[in-house]
């Protein structure tokens, strides 16, 4: 895991798994003795409307867990793009769903990073999953952490019931990794 | 591996309060505090202890005087409007002399108001709400671990003083995720008085007990006041909790609670690198106020500049603390905004002019 | 020679504040009777309300609170729940329990909570000097209806054992009379089956006792219960309006 001080904001609609993948990067900073916090929107925008959580991940103690300006962003619709693309901090990483988001990402400061998520899921049969490939993708080009850290943050986010569920989303970020 | 977990506040609030052994949860669902009430409702029955949905905040609050009175480790939470409608119940639990928590996750205001982060909650925390000479002890934590640790305390603190007891936080830190550990929450102090005046039964063997805030005599309810004023003198110097970041050199000092003073913290660190002398005073009590430290500082530096997000309410104890030994500025931003450190680093250099 | 009167001893021996005439001295002493009959003084908590019998705290000898205008179901609900073993009552007037308390009345009985409720009604309000109250007769007149209780602007008389008889969680309903010998005799037991419903673990129970209040009436005591038969009566009528207590029992 990098030693950075790494602020992500995570967004999309409401229902794409924006605050699980969020959960999943505090997790595994957690679990690997980083300083974390995970801040949702919260209110009736949870429900269809759009999403976002903020994630700090550090090796500090965490001051205002409201992040103004990400050095991460994952975006998974046009709105949070166009919300939140011109907060991301010089140097720092977009990513984005391309087959959900077809302009480019006009940043030229930024690593850019494009992904067909939503396609390649429907494409394996893992409809919701469009949000684990694209972490998985951000993951390895932004060189947050490695997929094993990331599984770790995984395997922390479900339920230990829920094994199923659990190497559903395995095959997903690692398919985002590979991709 | 980290013994760590991470945890929403208004979870790990909940999740605390059971471990320091309250069993009765009295509750009605507002945004942005329900995640709370839906924690006790899971997990008190496993406890052996009660969740109770109640018909109104007004129902909940009286239920909550009903149990403290039989002598129970009780609590509530609401946030902003659920609180007005609590307040009388608060200022009737207060003068009954009944210890219980009480959990305001503030959202902004008037009226309904919105449901994102407040602290225009703190006149109302702080200087009554509910009617009558009378106080809550008040903590305002700032993080989710703060939060879990002075949950343990706020029962001691009740049951010690026999006085409702807020935890006020704010819409961020009760949907906010952190790592949390639960090791420093305490089933309650070794120490802390027996609760002879409960109403459990006289079973023939004691003169009865009541649970009472009416006294039609003046001189008697005038020295019930009084005797409860002695107690908030001794609150006053015994439960003061604050944090000083910073201010042994500050020229400048930054006054702000809960998650604002986070937001500050971020603002310190970037005019620290700029050359400027700036510390932080975060007070944990809101009641008992850390006056003390506050005059103290306040002697020595060329000012302080208060951010709440209010219009300004905690701003007016600061300025009483001061006591004009140095000006006191505020910044805030209300309604549920959010205030963020650039606007706060030009709040403070508008304050201080060229001087570094 | 043999004592055939006393005080009750789940009554306190202080002269009460109540008007000459009024007839919460009566129902007073029969929850006390009552109580010592069932020899459940040491395990009973009262609550108290607000209004006439706002001091009934000091007139029982068991623990008592004293709860806000209103909500002394709520109050004794959280008693009751800490200590399910102890009997919780509530003693509370027409204004306490049927306008600002409405709510925390309905719900105690929806949630079928083991309390018993005594409710005192003779309506008006006694305490503030003579208003209206929720259970005021259409026509009457009070402070605050000097000419009479109009429909159009008052609304009608809440008849609470009828509303509550309506929710699953009613246990036993009864409404009673002190205006004789005879039904002060019923009223007494009406309350100790009240009382012992809940010992018996059947859920919420409720007496309503036809109070009469010569003082903000304007008549003396004779002509009140007068009133109180020729007029109440017909509004409230007396009886049983719930009994689930029977049942499990064949």
């Amino acid at each position: 895991m990098n030693n950075q001080h790494n602020e992500i904001i995570l967004a999309g609609f409401g229902g794409q798994g924006i605050l699980f993948i969020g959960k999943v990067l505090a997790s595994a900073g957690l679990a690997f003795h980083k300083e974390v916090s995970w801040l949702p929107s919260y209110g009736p925008e949870m429900r269809g409307g759009t999403a976002n959580c903020r994630v700090i991940i550090s090796e500090e103690p965490i001051g205002s867990p409201y992040i103004v300006t990400p050095n991460m962003l994952i975006a998974m619709n046009k709105p949070s793009l166009e919300k939140f693309e011109d907060t991301v901090v010089p140097g720092g990483y977009i990513a984005i769903d391309s087959s959900l988001i077809t302009q480019e990402i006009h940043r030229k400061d930024v690593t850019a990073i494009a992904i067909p998520a939503t396609k390649i899921a429907a494409d394996m049969g893992m409809r919701k999953s469009a949000n684990m490939i694209l972490l998985g993708k951000f993951v390895k080009e932004s060189g947050l952490m490695t997929l094993d850290e990331l599984k770790e943050g995984v395997k922390k986010s479900v339920p230990a019931t829920k094994t199923a569920m659990l190497e559903t989303n395995f095959k997903a970020v690692e398919l985002g990794f590979q991709s | 591996m980290s013994d760590k977990v991470l945890m929403k506040g208004n979870e790990a609030l909940a999740e605390a309060a059971i471990r320091a052994n309250c069993r009765f949860f009295f509750g009605y669902p507002i945004t942005p505090q329900t995640e709370l009430a839906a924690y006790m409702a899971k997990k008190m029955p496993k406890a052996g202890g009660l969740f109770m949905q109640a018909e109104s905040e007004v129902a909940a609050i009286n239920m909550v005087y009903g149990a403290a009175g039989a002598g129970a480790r009780v609590m509530t939470s609401s946030s902003s409007p659920g609180i007005s409608l609590k307040s009388e119940g608060i200022s009737y639990i207060a003068g009954a002399d009944l210890p219980c928590l009480v959990v305001n996750i503030v959202r902004g205001g008037p009226g309904l108001g919105g449901i994102q982060p407040a602290q225009s909650d703190y006149f109302q925390a702080t200087k009554g709400g509910g009617h009558g000479d009378y106080h809550m002890v008040v903590l305002a934590p700032a993080s989710i671990q703060e939060i879990v640790d002075l949950t343990g305390e706020a029962f001691d603190i009740a049951d010690r003083y026999r006085t409702p007891v807020m935890i006020m936080g704010d819409g961020m830190l009760g949907q906010m995720m952190e790592p949390v550990t639960f090791e420093n929450v305490g089933k309650g102090a070794s120490d802390l008085p027996e609760k002879t005046w409960a109403t459990d039964g006289t079973h023939m063997k004691r003169k009865k007990n009541i649970i009472n805030s009416l006294y039609l005599q003046p001189e008697d309810l005038e020295k019930l006041v009084l005797e409860r004023e002695q107690r908030y003198q001794v609150i006053k110097e015994k439960e003061v909790r604050y944090e000083a970041s910073m201010i042994d050199d500050a020229e400048y000092v930054f006054v702000a609670y809960g998650t604002t003073a986070r937001i500050v913290k971020n603002a310190i660190k970037t005019l620290r690198a700029e050359g400027y002398k700036v510390g932080l005073i975060r007070p944990i009590t809101l009641f008992p106020f850390p006056e003390k430290i506050l005059a103290e500082t306040a002697k020595r530096v060329k000012g302080m500049l208060c951010v709440e997000m209010s219009t300004g309410q905690m701003v007016y104890d600061v300025r009483l603390a001061a006591n004009g030994a140095c000006p006191v500025e505020f910044f805030g931003r209300t309604g549920g905004v959010v205030p963020v450190p650039d606007e706060i680093i030009a709040s403070f250099k508008k304050m201080v002019g060229g001087d570094k | 020679m043999a004592i055939v009167f006393e005080r009750p001893h789940s009554l306190t021996d202080v002269s009460s504040h109540y008007c000459p005439g009024c007839t919460h001295g009566i129902i007073h002493r029969l929850v006390a009777e009552v109580i010592d009959e069932l020899g459940i003084e040491g395990t009973t908590v009262g609550v108290a309300p607000v209004g006439c019998s706002v001091m009934a705290y000091n007139y029982f000898e068991c623990d008592m609170q004293e709860a806000a205008h209103g909500r002394a179901p709520a109050v004794a609900t959280g008693i009751k729940r800490v200590h399910p073993e102890n009997v919780v009552f509530t003693y509370q007037g027409d204004g306490d329990l049927a306008a600002i308390g409405t709510a925390e009345t309905v719900h105690a009985a929806t949630r079928g909570e083991n309390i018993t409720v005594i409710f005192v009604n003779n309506a008006i309000y006694g305490m503030t000097g003579g208003q209206m109250a929720p259970t005021s007769l259409v026509g009457q007149i009070t402070q605050t209806t000097p000419y009479g209780r109009k429909t159009e602007t008052q609304g009608y008389p809440i008849n609470v054992c009828e509303m509550l008889a309506t929710l699953e969680g009613s246990a036993y309903l009864e409404r009673v009379s002190v205006d004789s010998v005879k039904n002060v005799k019923a009223a007494k037991k009406a309350i100790k089956k009240a009382f012992e419903t809940q010992i018996a673990g059947k859920g919420f129970s409720l007496v309503e006792v036809l109070s009469i209040c010569p003082t903000n009436w304007g008549m003396d005591p004779i002509e009140s219960l007068d009133w109180l038969r020729e007029n109440m009566m017909k509004q409230y009528p007396l009886g049983v309006y719930k009994d689930k207590t029977k049942e499990g029992e064949e």
